[in-house]
């Protein structure tokens, strides 16, 4: 029978090849006139390092923020109404605020009292505490941002400030930027100086997104087609365009094209896939049934067949409660497997995946959040950020997302999550005493200083399950390692345990199937039965006919 | 015996087209239940995508081919051969239980005007009127199922249901076609006349009774 089927099969491909395979090819675009001209081939009208302003020496990096504001004069105010300068968001759908300023996560929790340590990844210099000036123009941070020569950093502890002399962080010396150097080498972003701060998401390389991390600074055609310098070698401000000062571009709300405008750069989409490659992007084939799942499922959802796929695990799992284990020496505990971190105690427990199948859920691309001031169940699981939409929200489609277990600290009495004070060189600092409940006091009154919350800590904590969902949008497959449709398509595919969904190979008719199988197997022993005993009666009547032949002879 | 006696000489049942039209459909037709069960998760050969691709490759051949047969039936009257009758359905029943047992002959014998025994027409019409439009009907719908998605047909209507109906069509035509391989391959005089008779478009039945018209 497979034999039958395989010739029957091998005699069909001819023609299903001719009509379908062309589905698997990719629609070619033509990016280079789509594509703003590469920053190479712009040829800027300004040599940077003919700025007098810009020869130094600057003894702090606000002096350069300065010289850049002669002639940039409208920069900083730009940077002043964009997200990454206030760190707030307003979602209109959901009508919370959100932004770091607002939100809470089970990484470091939020930024209220560690503004030190967070604002390493803030377009500014010297945020410090609440008390922050978010209308100082030199306090903003151009560098951070316009680098080319690789050398500029911020100093994890400072404020956002680099390090002006050569200083130690956890055993790692980190060189002080040669300040003029880099202000006469200024360009446009890049790969690098956005991943500055996004591939570090949650304070290292690859903890927060696993599809985000230091291997797309130079990807392999594999890694992302189009980030490669083999590729189409984008840098990230290609799809998240810059204008203003304001790129495109949200995790609390992501762009979901709705219209279904031909191929064409639309600004309007970006930085959605629709917004060059259209809502058909593929061959329609003998079918179309690719463009047909691409109105309810989202490209990456196929494109990005596995995360964490540069060869950097990203954190799964972050359990605060088992952390304050210290060593003989008073010093925390550091437990590796694998060259990455499991236990620290000043941590707690962490769990890392490499190269993995996201998870799957309907997304209308809104995000709600648990706020500090909202009431939680601690006998469930707290959804910290929940994609919103279902499989009837319209316009919702099936989004991959990695998620992040956590285990953190909680108010018993009145039920919220808490932030909690973990760095600083104040004895109340979590670091420093690894007492929670002094951690914790201090963590809510800095929120309450930034309008986190109105809420006190009751003094009562406990440690409760969370998870947070990362929409993954990086790191696209070449066509080719794209899901097969076999992914999905087979009794526990991907698409297993989703919602609102009847996804044709996985899921089965059983009762369907079992009447249709009895009366199958049942007529096969009513054909057999019948055959044999034709069979038996004709065997039977031809030796008798034989025996009275032979009794005649 | 001699052919030179006109009762038992081959007669001519079947035209060339309606046996192209037989074995095409019969391709076909197993072709798509093998890539059907394939996409059913029964077993997994080819993968889903180039299962899929046969299958509508194969359907869409399987309607061209039935635009031509429904096109001949209705042109030259074949069609009146799948009208279903109960005359002498009994006793085609009777036969397949017990007659062809003893040794009776056959209470119907093939004619170029009436191909199919009582019984053949019932089964026939009911594959042609239930089993194949219940098939076409869903299939369709789930080939363009973007199409209705989103209007009241979408909102009445899950994705699951046509695929239930599809799923239980071909279980109900596997019913049939067991049931018709073994009757039309086997029970013939000698036992694969019917078969050579669906190959050669000649029988060498001939009537015993009136039933012959």
């Amino acid at each position: 029978m497979i034999k039958t089927y395989r010739t029957i099969t091998a005699g069909l491909f001819l023609v299903v090849n001719c009509l379908a395979a062309a589905n698997a090819d990719h629609t070619p675009l033509d990016t280079e006139a789509m594509l703003d001209p590469a920053p190479a081939e712009m040829g800027s009208t300004a040599d940077h390092s003919k700025f007098e302003q810009l020869e130094g020496p600057f003894e702090d990096a606000t002096e350069v923020t300065a010289a850049c504001l002669e002639c940039h004069t409208e920069a900083a105010k730009q940077v002043h109404s964009s997200i990454h300068w206030h760190y707030e968001f307003q979602q209109p759908e959901t009508e919370q605020d959100l932004g770091k300023k607002n939100v809470i996560n089970n990484l470091c929790f939020g930024i209220a009292g560690n503004y030190q340590r967070c604002s390493s990844c803030h377009v500014g210099y010297g945020w410090e505490d609440h008390e922050f000036d978010f209308t100082a123009e030199e306090q903003v941070d151009c560098l951070v941002c316009h680098d080319t020569t690789g050398s500029y950093v911020k100093f994890p502890t400072s404020a956002g400030h680099p390090p002006y002399e050569d200083r130690e962080f956890h055993g790692e010396t980190i060189a002080a930027p040669d300040l003029a150097e880099v202000a006469q080498n200024v360009g446009p972003s890049s790969r690098e100086t956005c991943g500055t701060c996004h591939f570090e998401g949650g304070g290292g390389d690859a903890v927060k997104h696993g599809d985000l991390d230091s291997s797309l600074i130079d990807p392999p055609y594999e890694l992302d087609v189009h980030m490669s310098p083999e590729g189409a070698d984008f840098t990230c401000s290609t799809c998240h365009t810059f204008s203003g000062h304001i790129q495109l571009g949200s995790r609390y709300k992501i762009t979901m094209p709705e219209d279904e405008r031909p191929v064409a750069a639309d600004p309007h989409q970006k930085p959605a896939c629709e917004a060059c490659h259209g809502s058909e992007p593929h061959d329609s084939g003998i079918h179309d049934k690719l463009n047909q799942h691409s109105e309810f499922i989202a490209c990456e959802t196929c494109h990005v067949p596995e995360v964490a796929r540069g060869g950097k695990p990203t954190r799964t799992l972050w359990d605060w409660s088992e952390s304050g284990r210290m060593d003989d020496d008073g010093d925390p505990v550091v437990e590796t497997e694998d060259g990455v971190p499991v236990y620290d105690g000043r941590k707690g427990r962490f769990e890392w995946r490499e190269d993995y199948a996201p998870e799957y859920h309907w997304f209308d691309g809104n995000m709600h959040y648990t706020l500090l001031d909202d009431e939680i169940d601690p006998t469930e699981t707290v959804t910290i950020n929940r994609p919103m939409g279902d499989h009837d929200t319209p316009g919702a489609k099936i989004w991959p997302f990695t998620s992040m277990k956590g285990r953190q600290p909680y108010d018993k009495e009145h039920k919220t999550l808490l932030t909690a004070h973990l760095f600083g060189d104040e004895p109340s600092a979590y670091w420093q005493s690894y007492d929670w409940s002094e951690a914790l006091a201090a963590g809510m009154e800095e929120a309450q200083k930034i309008g986190q919350t109105e809420k006190d800590f009751s003094g009562e904590y406990g440690f409760v399950d969370s998870i947070m969902h990362w929409p993954v949008a990086h790191m696209i497959a070449p066509a080719e390692d794209s899901l097969s449709c076999q992914s999905c398509h087979e009794p526990d595919g991907r698409m297993a345990g989703l919602e609102g969904l009847y996804v044709p190979g996985q899921d089965s008719h059983p009762r369907i199937e079992r009447i249709g199988w009895w009366a199958i197997g049942l007529t096969l022993l009513a054909v057999l039965g019948h055959g044999s005993a034709r069979y038996l009666l004709y065997r039977h009547k031809r030796s008798k006919q034989e025996n009275s032949q032979e009794e005649a002879a | 015996m001699s052919n030179n006696d006109p009762s038992t000489r081959p007669k001519r049942i079947f035209s060339p087209f309606e046996i192209f039209w037989h074995w095409a459909q019969t391709l076909l037709i197993f072709g798509l239940l093998f890539t059907g069960l394939e996409m059913s998760g029964l077993f997994t050969l080819t993968g889903f995508e180039s299962a899929f691709a046969t299958h509508i490759t194969l359907a869409w051949m399987l309607i061209g081919l039935w635009i031509l047969a429904i096109f001949w039936h209705v042109t030259t009257g074949e069609w009146r051969n799948y009208m279903p009758t109960g005359q002498g359905l009994m006793s085609m029943l009777a036969y397949y239980a017990y007659g062809i047992f003893s040794g009776e002959s056959k209470p119907y014998a093939k004619t170029a005007a009436s191909k199919h025994n009582p019984l053949q027409r019932l089964a026939y019409f009911f594959f042609k009127a239930a089993i194949a439009p219940a098939l076409w009907i869903s299939g369709l719908l789930l080939l363009f199922y973007n199409l209705w998605r989103e209007t009241l047909l979408g909102e009445l209507l899950p994705l699951a249901a046509p695929a239930a109906v599809h799923v239980g069509a071909a279980l109900a035509l596997m019913v049939f076609l067991i049931v018709h391989i073994y009757l039309a391959s086997t029970t013939g005089n000698p036992w694969y006349a019917h078969l050579r008779a669906m190959v050669t478009g000649y029988s060498n039945e001939h009537s015993t009774d009136s039933a012959e018209k």
